[in-house]
This record gives structure tokens, sequence and C-alpha cells, in this order.
């Protein structure tokens, strides 16, 4: 009753009369209109700028900081881009760059970057909600936004957005890239680039149709129990096989080879004493593709052939010795060339090789026959597990789109995955555990187990969050496409000679090709064909600190000469005339002048070697037989502009004027056989 | 009355465990024995990309009066800036070393990392480690100094990569030479790089890269040579910032 009788005398106060009533719904109306002024007042960002205010009240620069200060919502709108960004409403001071010691976030400017902060807006890179204007919202993945700001560690991923090509300042996102390509990822999984290029697998696995002619099932048993155990550099996943499933699937990959046709069965001459099938080994250098694990355990070697250091436990010796006869007979695709060994180095090579093996490796594995239910059991599984995405297999198509597109997975909706146990709920944790270990998402998942440091999971993580559907929606102009794929194809006899010792796999010519030894494309302009003739014939290297070096093939001298002329006359550039300069009329003069420039003016024996007992510089080439190499007209282009003959090459373009490198020429062409000039 | 009851009770687990799990989170392990020096075995001064994990770990290691290692003492580590160092605590193994991984933050700098262990009487023991995170410009930097400048500049030989620094007459100057080159300023560097030692009267053996190299190529060399000096660069503002 109390209560009742007191809130009748509250209403008779407030609205008894007209005056009372018209009083109190102005305070009221007061109120309400004040409420917008003084939420903004007390708004995050409002806080953040009256702090800016007082943090740049006392530095020097205060009256062009407060000039430049711009107060309330700041908005960068990119229709195009799909960006309004509101982030520089607190980051206010993103341009100050004297504000580079201040460390307290908002306020630091941004650190220098290509691409123009107005032009670009932030979300394009940092990812998180542009249009949010509490930290929290902007930042975190709130239930309404689901899209976080990125971790640091991942921002090169923003640049594979436009950028397909491999920017010098990307490392980790070129090496993902990489990464993606070579661990047959894109095997199973499609990855188109936003401009619709699909990405192609780097790396050539075996096929296994004749696989019974080269090893034994069980080989193939422990391998696929445990690939790490055989070659700790693998590049095949741990498929996670119980011993039933490893055993039939050996029992099917056996059953289903078929006899390969190979030229000579003859057996090779036994072998001699080991030293001298490790000289020809050396010598062959093999070890420019192939690594072996030392004493040390350390890998000496290349990557782009398999692993050797337990070989002789894998390989037949009959199959050794027809692989090394023609590699192409077992595996059309192979990058492996054909060395033209005689019979005397190929029992050699092989002997040795055939030495290299690992007692542990199959002491354990003890298969009986296999019976035809195992046989369809490893069939099915093999059909299950997508073995035939990566290797050729007798009656079993490669599947298409054996595993999830990828190419929109760096903007895969959070809502839309089902995170493990334990993995933050972020893109990139999702990735990078699935990544690490497939199977804690789930022991159904088909996704095998790789054995990956943690630099490269990063790696990969990076690329595939590039894998924007953003991306796909961005300007064309904005696009930098990738080195385009090319099927260049050399013509005639020389062209088989070339596919046959695989000069690909380590040069590359008009875009094709491998990036280990020097781009060819223009070679015929650069080279005497005297030294060409010789240096197929018996090639011995220029740069005495490389492991790795181009092998000798044994070629018949015929065949020398076929590319001989066919490098002469296919690859010329079209930057300079052959013919316009002719080394014949360089006088002593020139060559004197040329020796005083090399070694005074721009002290080029800081990297190169002249003269073989004084000069040391080992950066670049040995230059004391450089005369027989290389053409007067190449070496004057070449002074000239190193980079337009040789793209990306680290010699310092010197802007030589003509006449100096004129005479440079004159004293470099000088450099054959004898070194009597550099002695003068 | 049962209900809120239950409710209350309901409440007080879930603010126990949430309490409980923050506690040991922050634990400090048990020490089973007690130092009287701490000192950095390897790992500092390692330099990676903002956001990344150092390459190699880093490694301190408990040492008695005597300088004999001491197994089983407790050490705790911190870093700020973001940096993180997993486990942020434990006990140091039979060699008297613990060994962490150090994550760098987000923002290009250097990041110290505080490792600390108790003498017996409680009194803490400090170490500071130094770890270099590169911006992406300072990054840039230093892709091209591995291309560039490396196999003159650095005084360290590898079996992949051999120097030649030795090979010189004048011997070039390490980029962590701090002590020299931190009295240059930006534009002198720049100039050095683009047109070469005898720019600013130096040898000739440093050729020119103005021809080879962009100006933005030649802004991150110096970015990067200033973000790697030791004793480290002081910059009155960033001078090549283009926004």
């Amino acid at each position: 009753m109390d209560l009742k009788r007191k809130i009748a005398e509250a209403w008779a106060f407030l609205f008894g009369d007209s005056a009372h009533a018209f009083g109190t719904l102005s305070v009221v109306l007061v109120l309400c209109l004040a409420v917008v002024p003084a939420k903004d007042h007390f708004r995050e960002w409002s806080q953040y700028q009256k702090q800016y205010l007082r943090l740049i009240r006392l530095r020097g620069d205060a009256a062009t900081l407060q000039r430049r200060f711009q107060p309330g919502l700041q908005q960068t709108w990119l229709p195009e881009l799909g960006v309004v960004d509101r982030c520089t409403t607190c980051h206010v001071a993103m341009k100050e760059t004297s504000l580079a010691d201040v460390s307290t976030q908002p306020f630091r400017p941004h650190p220098p970057v290509p691409h123009p902060l107005t032009e670009f807006g932030c979300v394009m890179c940092h990812r998180g909600q542009g249009p949010a204007t509490s930290v929290e919202e902007a930042h975190s993945s709130t239930k309404a936004w689901e899209q976080p700001v990125l971790p640091a560690r991942y921002f090169e991923a923003s640049c594979g957005q436009c950028h397909q090509n491999s920017l010098t300042g990307t490392p980790q996102l070129n090496l993902g890239r990489k990464l993606l390509a070579r661990y047959g990822c894109v095997s199973c999984h499609t990855l188109k680039t936003p401009d619709g290029v699909r990405m192609a697998s780097t790396n050539e696995p075996p096929p296994l149709t004749h696989i019974a002619e080269k090893t034994t099932r069980e080989w193939i048993y422990a391998w696929l129990k445990n690939t790490q155990a055989y070659s700790v550099a693998a590049t095949m996943p741990d498929f996670q096989l119980n011993d039933a499933d490893a055993r039939d699937i050996s029992a099917f990959l056996i059953d289903q080879s078929t006899a390969y046709k190979t030229a000579d069965t003859s057996k090779p001459v036994t072998p001699g004493d080991a030293s001298e099938g490790a000289s020809v080994y050396g010598e062959s250098f093999c070890a420019s593709c192939h690594a072996v694990q030392n004493a040390a355990g350390l890998m000496v070697g290349g990557d782009i052939g398999p692993e050797l250091t337990r070989i002789g436990s894998k390989v037949k010796p009959d199959w050794m010795a027809a692989w090394l006869r023609d590699p192409k007979l077992y595996a059309p695709h192979t990058a492996m060339p054909r060395y033209r060994f005689n019979e005397k180095q190929l029992g050699l090579v092989a002997g040795f090789l055939e030495a290299k093996t690992d007692s542990d490796l199959l002491a354990k594995v003890q298969l009986e026959a296999a019976t035809k239910e195992q046989i369809a059991h490893g069939k099915a599984l093999v059909n299950e597990r997508g073995c035939a995405s990566c290797h050729e297999l007798n009656g079993i198509k490669k599947p298409d789109n054996f595993a999830p597109d990828l190419s929109a997975a760096g903007s895969r909706s959070l809502a839309k995955i089902v995170f493990a146990p334990g993995v933050a709920h972020t893109l990139p944790d999702y990735l990078a555990a699935k990544i690490r270990q497939p199977h804690a998402f789930g022991k159904e998942l088909k996704m095998p187990q790789y054995t990956l440091s943690p630099a490269q999971v990063d790696a990969l993580v990076t690329a595939l969050l590039a894998q924007t559907e953003g991306a796909q929606d961005l300007p064309a102009a904005l696009r930098v496409a990738g080195q385009a794929v090319s099927n260049y194809q050399p013509a005639g006899k020389a062209g088989k000679l070339m596919e046959d010792m695989q000069c690909f796999s380590c040069h590359a010519i008009n875009g094709r090709g491998g990036d280990m030894a020097p781009d060819l494309t223009w070679e015929g302009s650069a080279v005497e064909r005297s030294w060409l003739l010789s240096f197929l014939k018996n090639p011995n290297t220029l740069r005495p600190a490389l492991i790795r070096r181009m092998p000798r093939f044994n070629m018949t001298d015929a065949e020398a000469q076929t590319l001989t002329d066919y490098i002469l006359t296919a690859y010329e550039t079209p930057a300079f005339d052959a013919d316009s300069l002719d080394a014949a009329k360089f006088t002593a003069e020139d060559r004197e002048r040329g020796r005083q420039l090399f070694y005074s003016k721009y002290m080029c024996q800081s990297c190169h070697i002249i003269d073989a007992q004084n000069d040391k510089g080992y950066v670049g080439p040995t230059l004391t037989q450089i005369g027989a190499k290389l053409t007067a007209a190449w070496t004057f282009h070449y002074l000239k502009d190193p980079q337009r003959l040789r793209p990306g090459n680290i010699e310092p373009n010197q802007h030589m004027s003509d006449d100096d490198a004129r005479s440079l020429t004159a004293f470099l062409v000088a450099q054959k056989k004898a070194q009597e000039v550099a002695k003068k | 009355m049962m209900r809120w009851r239950l409710k209350a009770a309901l409440l007080a687990l879930v603010l126990a465990t949430s309490c409980a799990r923050k506690a040991a989170d922050n634990a400090r392990p048990d020490a089973k024995a007690f130092g009287a020096a701490l000192v950095e075995v390897s790992g500092g001064k390692q330099i990676a990309a903002i956001g990344m994990a150092l390459d190699q770990p880093l490694v301190v290691q408990v040492n008695d009066a005597q300088g004999a290692a001491v197994a089983g003492a407790a050490v705790l580590f911190r870093a700020g800036g973001g940096a993180t160092v997993t486990p942020a605590a434990g006990l140091t193994g039979s060699d008297g070393q613990l060994t962490v991984t150090v994550s760098l933050g987000g923002v290009a700098g250097r990041y110290q990392v505080l490792a600390t262990t108790r003498d017996k009487a409680g009194k803490a023991i400090e170490l500071r480690s130094e770890e270099i995170a590169l911006g992406y410009q300072q990054n840039l930097g230093r892709q091209l100094n591995d291309r560039y400048c490396s196999r003159c500049h650095d005084p360290e030989s590898t079996a992949e990569r051999v120097s030649n620094h030795d090979n010189l007459n004048a011997k070039p100057h390490a980029f962590t030479d701090g002590d020299f080159l931190n009295k240059m300023s930006d534009g002198d560097v720049a100039n050095i790089v683009t047109h070469g030692g005898p720019a600013l009267n130096k040898s000739p053996e440093m050729p020119p890269y103005g021809s080879t190299l962009n100006k933005a190529d030649i802004e991150a060399l110096v970015a990067y040579i200033r973000a790697v000096a030791d004793p480290p660069y002081r910059s009155k503002g960033l001078v090549y910032a283009k926004n």
C-alpha cells in the first residue's frame, strides 16, 4: 500500500499539472539528446585520439603533427578493391615517420612497404574487419565477424593474393609454393591461382607399372611402413598403414606389375674395387642431383633425384644396370639423363651403388605368399588412398579431384571447419594443425602424414592463406602473373639428344627447364664453337667452389657436333650482332689498357681469378681460360650490361664506357692457355 | 532455494577451475637445485622476420659459484612485445642447460628475452638475450644481402658458401659492425652501394650496384644494415618511409 501511495505522489509531482509535465518531459528530452554525444565522447577511438594528442604535445614537431591530425572517424574507401577501412581512426600516426621511436600501439607509424596505404587500405594485407570501430571487433573474430587480424608470421600470404611471381621480399611464400608443388600436394588437391592457372607438381614420382622388376615386395612393405627409415629426404608421406594394409598393398603392387622391354639384358662386367666405383660416381657428378648421407649423417648432394644412401637394399642388380643404360625405358618421364657409360663404367657405378645397403632395413620383414583376397584388398586400398594421383599404375586411372579443392583455402569460413580438440579457432592454426597432424582430425581421414619442419609448415600455411576468394575478384590490373609454363621443344636430332640427356632437368631454355645450371637461351651468342665442342665432350667446371656440376655424358664426337651446331645456331640473342666486334683488331695497347682497368679501376680480381698465382677472388668464375670460351661480342655486351644478357646475374653493372668495355674485352679474350698477357 | 544453491555451486566450481588453470600456467617448476650464475650458451642475436619462430633454439645454462653446471635449477623466461618463449619455464637438464624456442612479435625491432633463476637465498639472477625481428623492408634487404653482399661482407665461411672476405685488400665491414657503420648516414651507406667504394674515397674493390639494384632495393639494404647493427643503430626517424 505504501509503495502504491509513493508512486501516486511521484506521478502527481512529475505530471500533476501541465507545467510540471512540460518540465519533466523537457528534462527527459535533453537527456535523450545528450546520449549520442556522450556515447561518442566515451568511444574507444575517441579516447585513443585524445591519448594521441597528449602524446604529441611535448614533441619537437608538435605543431606539424597537430596540424596533420584529423579528428573524428577516418575511412579509406576503395570501391574497386572492396575496401572500407576505418583503422586509421585509431591508428592515427600511420604516415608520421617522425614518430618512429614510439612503441605504443595504436600510435606507431607504419613501417615502409612497397604499396601506399591510401591505395590499398589495411585489410587487404592485415585482414580483420575494416569497417569496425572497436578494438575487439576490428582485430578479433567475434560472433558477427569471423575474420581476425592475420598473425605477423603469415603476412607474406597477403602479397601472394596478387603476386603469383616469386618476389625477393617474400621468401616464406616462395618456399611454401615450392613445397606445394614438390611434395605432391597439388597432385591430389586442385589449386588454381586467381588467374585460373592450375598449379602443377614439380615432382615426378616413379611409375609403378613395372615395379616388380625394380625392387622386392619386402622393400615395398618396409617403405610403406616407414619412408623415413629408408630416406630422410623422402617426399612420399606416411600413410600410417597397419601391417595387414601394407602387406596387401605390396602384394597388389607386385601383382599388377608387368615386364618392360630393356635394350640389353646382359649382366655388366664384374665391378672392380669400391674406390674405383666411387670415383666414377664422383666424376659423373651423380651428386649434382642425388644425395648420399655421409658418415656424419649429413646429406651431401642435390635433391632432383632420390637419396641413394641405401639404394643397394632397394633395387635389383639387373634393374640397376638396365636403368643406368637407358632410364627412359623404365620411366619415360624421368629427369635422369642417359649416361653413355661403357660396360666397365656401368659395372663400376652399379657395383658402387649396390654396395650401399642397410641390413636393418629389411631384417624384420617376413612376408608369406600373397593370396587373391589380399591382392584384391590391396587394390581397394590403393584406390582408397589415391596412390594413382601421383604414381602411374596398371589398371587404375588417375583420379580426378581426389582431395578437396584448395583454390580458396585462405578464406575458408570458420563456420564450415571442424576443429580438432586443442586447436585454436583461427584459420592459420587450423591449416597448420591439419598439415602437421592430419589424423588428429579423424582417423578415417585420407590425408597422409608428412615429415616437415616447423618452418616448412609455416611456409605451406602462408602459401595456402594466399589463396583467397577476394583475390579472385581483384581488378586484373593488380595481378602479377607467375612464370608462364613453357613447353618449348628443341627440334630435330639435337632436340632428341637434349631430351635423352635431360638438359632441361638443370638448364632452362626459352622458359622451360630447371634453375640449377645456367640458362642456355642465348648460349649460341656467348660461346666459341671450339670451346663448346670440347666442353660437351669433357665438361670441366669454371667454378671450383661448386659441388654440383655438369656431368660427363660420354657423348660420341658426332653427338657433340650435332649439339654444338644446334646450340650455336638456335640460341642466339637478338641483343647484338655476333660479328659486331672483331677480336683480331685488338692491339697490344688495347690489351694493356684492359689489364690496367681490370686490376686498378674495376678491381675485377676481387671476385675473379686471371692470374692463378696472385689473384684470389672466387665469387665469380675463374677467367684464366675465358678467352677460349666467350666470344668477343658477348664479352663486350656482357660487360656493358650483365643483367641484359643474363637476367638475375649478381655481377654488378659498372656502367662502363664503350672504350673501357672494349679494352677489357681485348684483355679478356686474350686469356687463352698461355698467360703471357697477365704476367707482363 | 535448491535451484539457487545449485547455481551458486556451479558458479563457484567454474571459477575455481578457471582460476586453477591460470595458476598452473604461471607456476614456476619446483627447483631441485640452485645455481649462482645464468649464462647464454647459444641462440642470442638471431635474425628472423617478424612473427617467426627463430631457427635455432635459445639455450641457457645455470652454473654454481665454481662455474660447474647445475642440474634441476628452475629457469623462468619472459619476453616483451608479443614475443613468446616455449616452454616459458623449466628445469635445467643434467648438463645444466635448458633449451627453449623463441617466436618473435609482430613489430620489427629488438626483442629482449629475460631468463631468471634463483640462488639458494632466493635472490633472482637474470640473463638478458636479444633477438632481432625484421620488417618487410629489412627482410627484403636481408634477401639481397644474402645474394649480393654477404659473399664478401660476411667473414664467416661455410661449406656451401665460402667467404671472399679474406681475399680482399681492404677488408669489408661486416654489416653487424655498428661501431663503424652507425657513424655513417643513411645517405652515405646508400651512396657507397649505389656508386661503389670510390664515391666515398674507399676501395674500388666495392663495386657500384646502382645499375644492378633499384632504389627500393638499396633502401632495403640500408634498412637491413641498420637493423642488424651491433651496438644498435639509433635513428632519428624513418628516413626511407614513403607513406
